[in-house]
């Protein structure tokens, strides 16, 4: 009966799966194998609630929804590394943890060396079915741990490194990284002077460093696609050797955006094209999620405070424009902008 | 079975024989030929079920090491100097969560300038990471440290460093006795960790701890060492059972009964010690050897007692604690505080400078004569050092230290 319904439901859209005028994408809209199963007694649960994570976390979202996937992929039997970090921070404050599996936090730069000794130790006891995730923020991968990621990497240890991108060293106070944004404010690229904010340097694009490496999987994710998300982590986790999937989550509290808009700034950077939803295999991009309805890159900045002062007291229009260039080269270098009848999940 | 083989290469065949199970390797001189060893035995399938793993650095070396041995793995790694530092806060870290990880340090001198040869700055740096820190003095010794190192390490839960004079130990070839698997396996159980990742029993391993814990996490760990001083001495008799030698314990006395003076020192140099204060025997009172075999913990009572009725205490140290003096002697002044006698430092063989007989004597016949300063540095060229620091004196660009000594050196020789 429900089925017939779906069927009914799905010619009369012909597979459309959001909603017009939504991005919403319900579970009843999507077939049975990808449906959330977040409602479900059986669910697999890495992570309690309970933690010290802000309001609005994207971080506690986005490792929610991946280490799950993983668990669920590894039938439970999964080790988690950890690098330094907030996310550490607020899972295991002594002597209380959310995490329901085991899980292991030694130092900021080594938690790939560190997943690499778990996996090695579990190859050479031979418990095959035993998988390795190791986890960390922007500032723990794509700087201090940067150099253990890349030899973790290269001899394509059997470990699926998830990095959850808030874009600075949120845990210490919101230092910028590598992986914060030009004119981005931060406690280190204070909004004043003649250039306030980060620098435009020429970025550090760690899952192309990663696709560089021909390691057999590689995945950019974000918060506001859970689904999507859930799809990558599954899919690294059936696979073998190094895999490594990078997911946006916003910061409120370091960003300067509302805590309840946490999926709505996630969706608008990747409308926008500033971060770009691709995966890889063996060195090889193999698919681009497009943007559904694109969006300047000024809907994107207004959302945060940490751009603020690209807007006042003036309309900082040079930097507003070579931000605008990034996200239109991510497009077009990511052929994300396709036609409809093109677009699926 | 006796072998005539490198250090390197013993120490490598005793690791092996303790059957671990994760080696990380990365090269550092004068450490290099034991990983090379170790890679050589697992490749060619005479070190069974070992993961050998190429690392980037050597934090990624004990890093690896950190994980495997979470997951119940024995693991052992190697390093030297600049290498140890690289990896110092992976140290602590292995301390901290109390992980039996055993490591070979190849003692080297820490630059700049840089320097390959032999001295303990490298594990000095070290001596307050909550590692165990054994001290070999010759390469028999070397290769027992490290299968008494593993039981050692996995009684207490705590890792254990294995020092060896770089090149001094490393690199000579000379007899040991390699014992055969089935006597380690007698004296060596498997590795039971106090604590594991297992999805079966999930728990979380390196949380934050606070104010409310933190020093009770540092007593227990000082507590474990001060265990490990009675520890130490039992695996020493265990050892001597099973193999018939006597090797490892806190430390070695040579002729120290009786004698008003004794000589404390660590590693290799023993040796030259020992034959020193033998020829000296000839011309005047006795002098006394003791060697340090176990530097971390500190045995301060076991010291007290053996050097109770000393009158004279001279610590020859390869360390030099930049404007204070001494290391060892310093931790030995603490040891032996209230008891009526004096210590002298004598800081020697920075950065490989050979330590000879005819230098050691000469020192020693001023010790005796109550001659030594508190601080003296083994054969200092006085000259050397004045000539630059007048040089200092003229301005303050006068230039890179190291390079104008070396200057000094071509234009002065090393003699005067």
């Amino acid at each position: 009966m429900h089925e017939t319904k779906l069927q009914n439901l799905s010619e009369q859209q012909k597979v459309k799966f959001y909603q017009k005028g939504t991005f919403t994408v319900g579970n009843r809209l999507v077939d049975a194998e990808t449906r959330s199963v977040q409602a479900s007694d059986a669910r697999s649960n890495a992570i309690t609630s309970g933690h010290r994570a802000c309001q609005g976390c994207g971080e506690a979202l986005g490792a929610r929804y991946a280490l799950d996937a993983a668990m669920r992929a590894a039938r439970n039997q999964l080790i988690a590394v950890n690098a330094t970090g907030c996310l550490e921070v607020f899972s295991t404050p002594y002597p209380e943890t959310s995490w329901q599996l085991p899980w292991m936090h030694s130092l900021f730069g080594n938690a790939p060396a560190v997943a690499t000794g778990v996996a090695a130790a579990m190859r050479v006891k031979g418990r095959k079915d035993v998988r390795v995730v190791a986890q960390g923020g922007d500032g723990g991968t794509t700087d201090i741990g940067f150099g253990c990621l890349s030899g973790m990497f290269e001899r394509n240890d059997d470990v699926l490194y998830v990095c959850y991108d808030n874009e600075a060293y949120m845990n210490t106070g919101v230092q910028r990284s590598s992986a914060t944004p030009p004119a981005a404010r931060t406690a280190t690229t204070p909004a004043v002077g003649d250039k306030p904010g980060n620098v435009f340097g020429t970025g550090k694009n760690v899952p192309l460093i990663a696709l560089a490496h021909n390691i057999p999987y590689v995945a950019t994710a974000s918060v506001a696609n859970l689904h999507d998300l859930e799809r990558k982590v599954t899919k690294a986790m059936e696979m073998e050797g190094s895999r490594y999937i990078h997911i946006f989550v916003p910061c409120p509290l370091g960003w300067g955006s509302a805590a309840e808009a946490t999926i709505h700034v996630a969706r608008l950077a990747s409308e926008s094209g500033l971060f770009p939803l691709w995966e890889a295999e063996h060195g090889e991009i193999i698919a681009t999620l497009p943007i559904r309805r694109k969006v300047q890159v000024e809907a994107y900045l207004k959302t945060q405070r940490r751009f603020a002062h690209l807007f006042k007291p003036e309309r900082d229009e040079v930097r507003i424009a070579a931000l605008q260039r990034m996200a239109d080269h991510n497009i077009k270098r990511f052929n994300l902008v396709r036609e409809e009848k093109e677009t699926a999940i | 079975m006796l072998k005539q083989i490198e250090g390197s290469r013993g120490v490598a065949e005793a690791v092996a024989l303790c059957r671990p199970e994760v080696i990380c390797a990365y090269p550092i001189s004068p450490q290099t030929h034991i990983v090379e060893a170790c890679g050589e035995l697992v490749k060619s399938g005479e070190l069974e079920n070992c993961e050998y793993i190429n690392v980037e650095s050597e934090f990624a070396a004990l890093s690896v090491a950190i994980g495997a041995s979470a997951a119940g793995a024995r693991s052992y790694t190697a390093t030297a100097s600049q290498g140890l530092l690289f990896m110092a806060e992976a140290v602590y870290n292995a301390a901290g969560l109390g992980l039996p990880i055993v490591m070979t340090i190849g003692n080297r001198a820490i630059g700049a300038p840089i320097n390959i040869w032999n001295d303990h700055s490298d594990a000095m740096s070290m001596r307050d990471a909550g590692w165990i820190q054994l001290y070999a003095e010759t390469n028999q010794e070397a290769a027992d440290l490290h299968i008494q190192a593993f039981r050692l390490a996995e009684r207490l839960s705590c890792p254990v460093m294995v020092c060896m004079d770089g090149f001094i130990l490393t690199h000579a070839y000379e007899g040991i006795d390699i014992p055969d698997q089935a006597e380690v396996d007698a004296f060596l159980p498997p590795f039971v960790p106090q604590q594991v990742l297992d999805p079966a029993d999930p728990y979380s391993i390196g949380a934050m701890v606070g104010p409310e814990a933190f020093t009770e996490v540092r007593y227990l760990a000082h507590d474990k060492q001060i265990q490990a001083l009675e520890v130490i001495p039992e695996i020493q008799s265990a050892f001597e059972e099973q193999f018939g030698r006597d090797s490892g314990g806190l430390f070695h006395t040579h002729h120290c009964d009786g004698a008003a003076t004794i000589v404390v020192t660590m590693g290799s140099l023993a040796g030259t010690l020992k034959d020193a204060v033998d020829e000296l025997a000839e011309e005047g009172p006795r002098v006394g050897v003791l060697t340090l075999s176990c530097y971390r913990p500190f045995p301060k009572a076991e010291l007290r007692e053996a050097l109770k009725k000393a009158k004279r205490i001279i610590v020859v140290e390869k360390c030099l604690a930049t404007g204070f003096g001494g290391i060892v002697s310093t931790d030995l002044r603490m040891a032996l505080q209230g008891m009526e006698l004096i210590v002298k430092t004598v800081v020697a063989g920075l950065g490989g400078r050979p330590v000879t007989r005819p230098a050691l004597k000469s020192m020693l016949r001023r010790a005796l004569k109550g001659e030594l300063a508190d601080l003296h540095f083994l054969d200092l060229n006085r000259g050397m050092v004045d000539r630059e620091l007048a040089n200092q004196r003229k301005g303050i660009a006068t230039g890179p230290t190291a390079e104008n000594l070396l200057k000094d050196v071509a234009i002065h020789g090393t003699g005067a």
